[in-house]
């Protein structure tokens, strides 16, 4: 292990490496061109490829092959190229093929601030594909965080067969702190589980005894079918009910049945809490100071901090923020995340503290909003 | 107990019959295809396994569901750049793109463009019937101009894409243009173009009776296969300029570009190994 003083790009780049990153396909966009070019430095050194797509679409079809092609794979990209990736993305569920993107939002919407922050796009992230069903997000707040969650995200990816998003921002992507960066021997790495039967009994779809089947690749001797249309455990197009149902129940249930696996968070003064406020990414450290703000005016606030943001763990944030009163969700939009936390917490009052700033939200104003409600 | 066909051990039998509509060209080029890959695997130029189909969405993407090989139908247009990162990961792999006018041409418009600059080691066949036939006879970039489609009702008033011209113009190793009706040529270009470095495009006119024949006035298939087959032009070395094409003068047919420039790949793993003295890959 060493320290290093990275931003929350390099960190996630650096982190990928540790990771196993394999295959990076890209196209610029601000603010995460960073990545790209830091991995396209140093990847190499590693045995990695990195290359530069004529789009986003393309740089995520390739990500989705690279990784049958048996390399951990990832992306990076920001709202408009995001949008791009969607329909890929889509097809990266229904083939289970294990891939990270690093979404790191900038102020939306359209072209926006291309440049400054905000967190507009954290319901897109998990719920902007077509289909239905749920990608793990994952967002972490600072440089180091980022660096861990990067590592998380790979190994969600590759045990359940799914593509997972990191969720930054332009505030975490540029923001400098100090990193423990690990060497690969000093990490836990989960990789995809292989076919134990051989290639003439093989079934790319079937998970045999659990949700995630094994998972052959490309140039093996499996004769292994990626298939975008609904299919059979063998791969085989299917328009059948008896099929999409099963299909779709063990889709949805691979990734929520292991929400409590999946879930992280942190928190201050919670075990002495009446007004939490809740909150991720660059805005959780708007929400810490503002807990703190209210306490030294007396009143019991404490913060805390989703780092997994999708699937929802229902009883996880119940039994988190059983003993407190009110619950408020800080976030740098609309009140986006509020509404999947007020579907959730029924006893209790959730309210939104929606903001709007290109930067992070200054405490004050969180406390000045909070108030109103105290 | 049923015949077996000699190309069964490539075939994943339990899904014959096709989907392909009677008089459909497809299975002319799929035959075509998997001929000239038993002789080059027979010749020990191409291993089994280590060749791959991908195609995008359409008919002729629906190829990917039949042979015996290591397959991905992905989604529409996109079936190039998949291609292009597995054999960048895996440079041993054959990569073949199967995919219609409107996959390859139209939404994938720029993938090919990018691959054919890239000069990418992966062998792209377009089949062209100048329609889309899956979703109902909407208009193809490869229609010929005049033509009756469901979104042209009073003819198409655009001029058709000569994909040949392009991948000449941006470079390919090896572009040639067959047809279905002529097969013994077609199993030909395959053939060569297996083994060849670089990009190779291989164009393929195909005749789709059920949607483009039925709204010419050609519903049956013979009639259609009989029209295309009388415009078909064969000669031996072309040039670029005799590659455009409409409906009333005819296709040439024939290898347009054949060349023997780098691929991608090696290009792309000299600069890497330049980099680190040949070492870390």
């Amino acid at each position: 292990m060493r320290y290093e003083y990275l931003t929350g790009n390099i960190a996630i780049a650096e982190a990928s490496i540790t990771a196993g990153l394999k295959f990076y396909a890209g196209y610029p966009i601000t603010p995460t061109s960073d990545i790209f070019e830091y991995l396209a430095k140093e990847l190499p050194k590693h045995g990695g490829h990195v290359i530069q797509f004529e789009d986003e679409i393309a740089s995520i079809n390739a990500v989705i092959g690279a990784s049958w092609a048996c390399a951990k794979s990832m992306t990076a990209t920001s709202g408009p190229g995001f949008s791009l990736m969607l329909e890929a993305l889509s097809l990266a569920v229904i083939t289970e093929t294990p891939l990270v993107v690093a979404y790191v939002m900038r102020t939306g919407p359209s072209t926006g601030v291309p440049t400054r922050s905000g967190q507009y796009d954290v319901l897109q992230s998990t719920y902007g594909f077509h289909g239905g069903l749920v990608i793990p997000v994952l967002a972490p707040s600072t440089p180091q965080e980022a660096y861990d969650l990067t590592i998380r995200a790979f190994n969600i990816s590759e045990m359940l067969r799914t593509p997972v998003v990191l969720l930054s921002d332009a505030v975490i992507a540029h923001t400098y702190g100090k990193v423990a960066i690990r060497e690969r021997s000093e990490v836990d790495l989960i990789d995809r589980t292989k076919p134990s039967v051989p290639p003439d009994a093989y079934k790319p779809y079937d998970p045999v005894n659990g949700l995630v089947p094994p998972m052959a690749c490309f140039g093996e001797g499996y004769n292994v079918l990626v298939e975008s249309l609904t299919h059979d455990e063998r791969g085989y197009y299917a328009p059948r009910t008896d099929v999409q149902r099963r299909l779709m129940w063990r889709l949805y249930k691979k990734i929520v049945e292991n929400s409590g696996k999946l879930f992280d968070y942190s928190s201050t003064y919670l075990d002495d809490c009446d007004y939490a406020l809740v909150s991720y990414g660059s805005t959780a450290l708007t929400a810490n100071v503002a807990a703190k703000l209210l306490r030294e005016k007396g009143y019991r606030a404490c913060s805390v901090k989703l780092k997994t943001l999708f699937p929802v763990y229902e009883d996880g944030i119940v039994n988190l923020l059983r003993g407190v009163k009110k619950v408020f969700v800080v976030e740098n939009n609309l009140g986006l995340y509020y509404r999947e936390l007020r579907g959730v917490i029924r006893d209790k009052e959730v309210v939104s503290v929606p903001l709007i700033d290109l930067d992070v939200p200054l405490p004050q104003e969180v406390v000045e909003v909070i108030k109103e409600w105290l | 107990m049923a015949v077996g066909h000699p190309l069964d051990p490539y075939l994943r039998t339990d899904r014959i019959p096709t989907m392909w509509c009677p008089g459909c060209g497809l299975g002319v080029v799929l035959g075509t295809l998997l001929r000239a890959i038993d002789r080059r695997i027979k010749e020990g130029l191409l291993k089994r396994e280590h060749i791959a189909f991908v195609g995008g969405i359409g008919c002729t993407a629906r190829m990917t569901l039949y042979p015996l090989f290591d397959s991905a139908h992905v989604i529409h247009g996109r079936a190039i750049p998949f291609a292009l990162a597995v054999k960048v990961v895996k440079p041993e792999m054959k990569m073949i793109v199967v995919g219609g006018d409107g996959d390859i041409a139209a939404i994938g418009g720029n993938h090919i463009l990018h691959a054919i600059r890239r000069n990418a080691d992966i062998l792209v066949v377009m089949v062209n019937n100048m329609i889309y036939g899956m979703t109902g006879g909407q208009l193809a970039p490869t229609t010929p101009r005049g033509l009756y489609t469901t979104t042209t009702p009073y003819g198409n008033p655009e001029k058709e894409i000569n994909m040949v011209k392009l991948a000449a113009a941006l470079g390919a190793n090896y572009v040639a243009r067959g047809s279905i009706t002529h097969p013994h040529l077609l199993e030909q270009v395959f053939y060569k173009a297996l083994v060849k470095q670089g990009l190779a495009f291989i164009e393929v006119l195909s005749t789709c009776p059920e949607i483009f024949g039925r709204h010419i006035g050609l519903r049956n298939p013979v009639d259609l296969y009989t029209e295309l087959k009388k415009r078909v032009v064969v000669k031996t070395k072309p040039s670029v300029d005799e590659s455009d094409y409409d409906w009333e003068k005819g296709f040439v047919i024939g290898e347009f570009v054949e060349k023997d420039e780098p691929g991608y790949i090696e290009i792309y793993r000299k600069y890497i190994s330049k980099a680190f003295g040949g070492g870390e890959e």
